[in-house]
């Protein structure tokens, strides 16, 4: 059973057949779509992330063209447990940066049910602050059931809204799996949110989603268990900072962000940021863990705990304040780099990853499909280790005669 | 769900505009709307017409449902499918509407635009198979 991946991968195969000339074609139907986009039409860029969600052959060149008018906006990922508040929040959110003159772009990821492959996405209920204000571009997304699919999709999603000028991007999604780790990774700065009460102080010890964080929120702050929890917090992220001193963690590596990414890239790279002459940077000044840290471990950035009630609106100011502050951390400590970096081989790796994935299921069809191939195993004329070669072993003769190096 | 592009998934922004405070038809289409493999935006009550046209393009939906129960239909759908038509966004939405609309109605709604008017006791499956068979190709 090939499953809802073979979508977008097998139209990514079909076009890359389609450009054969190398690097990746703008039809001029999307160059049509991408000035409107440009020029500030709603209609537009609303079409350009459909195009993008539906893996619609020549997304890639759409996507590809976009790449040159990014880079602008502030992306912002918010996470939490379903009912921690999110939807609220970023509503809240939107409405205080377009209260200081920014735009806005939220894209809220819901899960699709694995069934019927349909979703309700709900959050677009919660937007009541917002209402009639174009200049908050709101879309939904649905995971589609892409495994990996959805942090591209919404990744280009996000590159879509940045072309199109947006000053601030809020990425919103449901903490409930890797997927949506995923997703929140391609933010610059990630916001969990924790509910009061939400559990006993095991849970912050556990791996996962409190990993992630740049700025932890107790949201609904005003009920029963806030205080706890927001001290739970500050203990955990104390106990975080003491082990990223450690040697194992790396030099001047945001440890949280880090998996997957060899650590040998991030050892040299402080030379590709803007000069830091910043060490006694006001930015920091609020946050004295931070500024000890600044001579010490070299510049890490000490997750912020803060508490909001988002149906009031209370802490909304500080919680913008504590991006800010996390996004000048970025840019000055040269970490901005080293997260654009880790991000664009993550994304570089998933597209790698789709593509020889779908070059894997086409050899798969040649051979009779998966089911034949399974019965080979099944009355014992093979085994899947020999059938997983036999697919394989092809594709890498071709890399090796491929050597970029000549050797 | 689509393999080979064949099928896109459809989606769909289900509606409630006004002051019509009754939403559990909408419920029940969002949710028939959702196992038919639709992915569907809803609303939320009392959307007023530049909402739901905000919404609409923003999500670039297929399909727009919209439920009234008020009988102020005559005053909103037109509202409705002004505002998609500032957008651009008219041409390629198929326009349903939902609840309680009296027969002389239907006919000026479909005038105007309006794909199909579903009454109360309209079976779930023949809605979803009018999505299917209307949903705008999309070039």
């Amino acid at each position: 059973m090939s499953g809802p991946d073979a979508n977008g991968e097998t139209g990514s195969a079909r076009e890359r057949s389609g450009s054969a000339e190398g690097g990746v074609e703008l039809r001029d139907r999307d160059a049509e779509l991408l000035e409107s986009l440009l020029a500030g039409d709603h209609r537009a860029l609303a079409r350009v992330i459909t195009r993008i969600e539906e893996r619609d052959p020549g997304y890639r060149g759409l996507v590809s063209a976009l790449y040159g008018h990014t880079g602008g906006a502030d992306v912002i990922g918010v996470t939490g447990a379903p009912g921690a508040g999110k939807s609220t929040l970023v509503d809240k959110l939107a409405a205080a940066y377009r209260e200081r003159g920014d735009t806005v772009g939220v894209v809220a990821v819901d899960p699709s049910s694995p069934y019927s492959g349909g979703a309700v996405l709900g959050d677009r209920i919660r937007m009541a602050s917002n209402v009639g204000d174009m200049d908050v571009f709101f879309r939904s997304m649905s995971a589609r059931g892409q495994l990996g699919g959805l942090s591209m999709a919404t990744a280009d999603a996000v590159k879509a809204l940045d072309a199109f000028g947006k000053d601030v991007i809020l990425i919103e999604t449901v903490g409930a799996g890797q997927n949506e780790v995923d997703v929140v990774r391609t933010a610059d700065t990630v916001a969990v949110l924790v509910q009061p009460g939400s559990g006993d102080d095991v849970q912050t010890l556990k791996a996962g989603i409190l990993e992630i964080g740049d700025v932890f929120v107790v949201n609904k702050a005003d009920v029963d268990g806030a205080e706890r929890a927001l001290a739970e917090l500050e203990e955990m992220v104390h106990r975080r900072e003491g082990s990223t001193a450690t040697p194992e963690a790396g030099a001047g590596h945001h440890g949280p962000h880090g998996g997957g990414v060899p650590d040998a890239v991030d050892a040299d790279d402080l030379d590709d940021a803007d000069d830091p002459d910043d060490s006694d940077d006001p930015d920091d000044s609020d946050d004295p863990d931070a500024t000890d840290d600044l001579d010490a471990a070299d510049d890490e950035w000490t997750p912020e705990v803060l508490g909001t009630v988002a149906e009031t609106g209370e802490g909304v100011e500080e919680l913008i304040a504590a991006f800010d502050a996390h996004a000048a951390h970025l840019r000055e400590s040269g970490e901005l780099a080293r997260t654009r970096r880790r991000r664009y081989a993550e994304e570089i790796r998933t597209l790698v990853r789709a593509d020889v994935g779908a070059l894997a299921a086409e050899a798969i069809e040649r051979r009779g499909g998966i089911e034949t191939l399974a019965d080979r195993v099944r009355t014992g004329e093979t085994d899947p280790y020999g059938v997983a070669a036999e697919i394989v072993d092809p594709i890498a003769a071709c890399l090796e005669a491929d050597d970029p190096d000549g050797e | 769900m689509s393999v080979e592009g064949a099928e896109r998934t459809i989606r769909c922004l289900v509606a409630k505009v006004g002051l019509d405070g009754h939403d559990r038809g909408a419920h029940v289409i969002a949710r028939a709307f959702r196992d038919a493999g639709f992915e569907v935006v809803y609303s939320g009550l009392h959307r007023a017409p530049e909402e739901i046209v905000q919404a609409a393009v923003q999500e670039d939906v297929d399909v727009l449902g919209i439920s009234i129960l008020s009988g102020a239909h005559n005053t909103l759908v037109p509202k409705v499918i002004d505002g998609l038509k500032e957008y651009g966004a008219f041409e390629d939405t198929l326009i349903l509407v939902g609840g309680i609309i009296p027969e002389d109605d239907v006919a000026e709604l479909k005038d105007l635009g309006v794909a199909e008017v579903f009454g109360p006791g309209t079976p779930m499956s023949e809605t979803i198979e009018f999505v299917r068979n209307n949903a705008p190709e999309r070039e």
